[in-house]
């Protein structure tokens, strides 16, 4: 077990080398620099700004220094809001990004778990199809289509919540729905079949035949099998719900890393830029090991391979 | 059921893979449906140019953003300009990147799928770990980037989305390459002599069709889904051009007093990508009946 995920950590190494490369010579191949579009700077501040941020060094030698105070830990001040390092504006900003990914989180089990058994429960009826309709629907529907229309409904018109920010409690519901949607209508349809599956397995026909209640069969001997897949799906539902939220934290204005990515992204902060990239990567690729080791715990064939 | 020659030959005779698919596609009322509106979508997208009588950037400022009534049946924008008319010309667009990223992933998807599975061995292992990694990148992200940064234009973008999504097609088709492989009709074409690369592409691809049809249909939501994100971030089709990413962008800086512009762009991406995914799921059913629903 040990030597498997070993083996997956250093695989991680070139994939990660790839990533820094990559948006490293990406972002700064392009025309204009990040202060290209700053008014009226005197040539002489625009060169000690330069050489302050190390961007009049030839680029391989930029990315050499780059490489070398990465492996610090150390990703460098923000071109454009100099007040923080990057690492400092990281720090500042995920936990929303965080809390806002536990809430969609919740939104997506509570609701995708209750759809999907009762769906499953009676197979084939209105409890059934209407759930699973919603579902197609949550799949189909894009966030920055939902969100709006969310907006539109609830804060607009029936004046229940907020329209944006990040601050009271009921400023928090509409984002974490409008996140947390398309994750519940994956989860329904996940915990459908995999219920629809346990109900149909020999075991559960043997408790019925020894007379345990319909609610006991369901409870004791279907449940936990049946949110087997669920529980699979919660690593890449985890990783996308906190790397995914660019457009529902530009919507509904939420301080948090997606916006900040974009808005840097736009601004042309590089180190703000590469920073993030590495972040969010790290963070992928973290939840892929630990969905790998899940599976090789689960399953030897895995580790095996 | 009885037992007569003369019907049951006819029967044997009867229905090639594609008869039959079509069978079942026609049984399947969701696919149909949604087939049945892309139809009407599309043709609508495509006469737009000769039929509308607005321009997709013809202004009006003194009418400016008016609700749907009998001159504009869905409104116009601050700008005076016809909401109909921009929400058919964004089709084109949104069709349009679909179709070609699709076509560039479909493209390097199964050549590099197939040449993976015929060659095997090594060489496979390692086009395959190539796949695996490049899996791993967040590449919502770097699109991202690639936009910012190396301009907002529309080959651009077909490039960029159509390299995100050919890994699962290399998958896909590697898969079917590798199994079909080992079947005797390859074996006896290897034994008539005939060069690898007709084999490759005279009978391993053609018959690897069924998987790639309908992954390809579950494509092109993809495809338009992201192009519609990156342009309602603003990093994708520019103004006055549109497409429907772009004008839902524009209805929601505005939805409070014009409620319309927001609305009927949504309606319109959300059906159309309800109709493809209906049509894909009614395809794979129908193409490829031992596959499951999830």
């Amino acid at each position: 077990m040990l030597r498997f995920v070993l083996r997956r950590l250093l695989e991680f190494v070139p994939v990660f080398f790839i990533i820094v490369t990559l948006t490293f010579f990406l972002i700064r191949l392009a025309p204009g620099g990040p202060f290209a579009a700053e008014r009226a700077v005197p040539e002489e501040v625009l060169k000690r700004l330069n050489e302050y941020y190390n961007l009049d060094a030839p680029l391989y030698v930029q990315y050499f220094d780059y490489l070398r105070d990465l492996a610090h830990g150390d990703l460098g001040p923000s071109f454009k809001k100099p007040t923080l390092t990057v690492s400092e504006w990281i720090a500042l900003r995920f936990p929303v990004s965080l809390e806002l990914g536990l809430y969609a989180l919740g939104v997506a089990l509570l609701i995708g778990l209750a759809a999907g058994f009762l769906a499953a429960l009676r197979p084939n009826t209105a409890t059934d199809h209407v759930p699973m309709s919603l579902a197609m629907a949550g799949i189909c529907i894009p966030n920055f289509v939902l969100g709006p229309l969310l907006v539109l409904v609830f804060a607009l018109w029936l004046e229940w919540f907020p329209v944006a920010g990040w601050d009271l409690q009921q400023d928090k519901v509409l984002p974490s729905i409008t996140l947390g949607a398309a994750y519940a209508a994956y989860v329904a349809r996940l915990s459908r079949a995999g219920m629809l599956e346990m109900l149909a397995q020999d075991f559960v026909r043997t408790a019925r035949a020894k007379g345990v209640s319909e609610t006991g069969v369901v409870l004791r001997h279907a449940l936990w099998g049946g949110m087997q897949p669920v529980v699979t799906f919660l690593g890449p539902a985890a990783a996308g719900l906190l790397t995914g939220s660019f457009v529902v934290e530009t919507i509904f204005q939420v301080p948090g890393l997606g916006r900040e990515f974009i808005q840097a992204a736009f601004n042309r902060d590089y180190t703000m830029i590469m920073g993030t990239v590495l972040f969010y990567a790290g963070l992928i690729l973290l939840f892929n090991l630990i969905v790998d080791i899940v599976q090789a715990w689960l399953d030897p064939r895995v580790r095996l391979s | 059921m009885d037992a007569q020659p003369q019907p049951m030959l006819e029967a044997e005779k009867g229905s090639s893979l594609g008869q039959d698919a079509w069978r079942r596609l026609r049984q399947n009322r969701a696919a149909v449906g949604g087939g049945g509106v892309l139809i009407v979508m599309l043709f609508l997208c495509v006469i737009t140019p000769w039929m509308a009588p607005y321009s997709y950037e013809a202004q009006n400022l003194e009418l400016g953003s008016v609700a749907p009534r009998q001159a504009h049946w869905l409104g116009t924008d601050q700008l005076g300009r016809d909401l109909l008319t921009r929400i058919l010309y964004g089709g084109r667009v949104s069709f349009m990147v679909g179709f070609a990223a699709t076509a560039v992933s479909l493209l390097i998807g199964v050549t590099y799928g197939a040449l993976a599975g015929f060659l095997g061995g090594r060489t496979d292992s390692v086009m395959m770990r190539v796949v695996d990694i490049l899996y791993t990148l967040p590449f919502t992200i770097l699109v991202i980037i690639l936009m910012v940064y190396l301009g907002r234009n529309l080959v651009l973008l077909f490039l960029a989305i159509g390299a995100v999504e050919w890994l699962t097609m290399a998958r896909i088709v590697r898969g079917q390459v590798m199994s079909l492989r080992k079947k005797e009709f390859i074996e006896a074409a290897v034994v008539l002599g005939y060069s690898r690369r007709r084999i490759l592409f005279r009978h391993l691809i053609p018959n690897s069709l069924g998987p790639i049809i309908v992954y390809c249909t579950l494509t092109i939501p993809q495809v338009m889904l992201l192009e519609a994100f990156l342009s309602f971030l603003g990093l994708g089709v520019q103004a006055p051009m549109s497409s429907w990413g772009l004008l839902i962008k524009e209805g929601v800086e505005t939805m409070e007093d014009f409620p319309w512009l927001v609305v009927f762009p949504s309606i319109v991406l959300s059906l159309t990508l309800f109709s493809l995914n209906f049509l894909g799921d009614g395809l794979r059913d129908a193409l490829d009946p031992r596959a499951g629903k999830d």
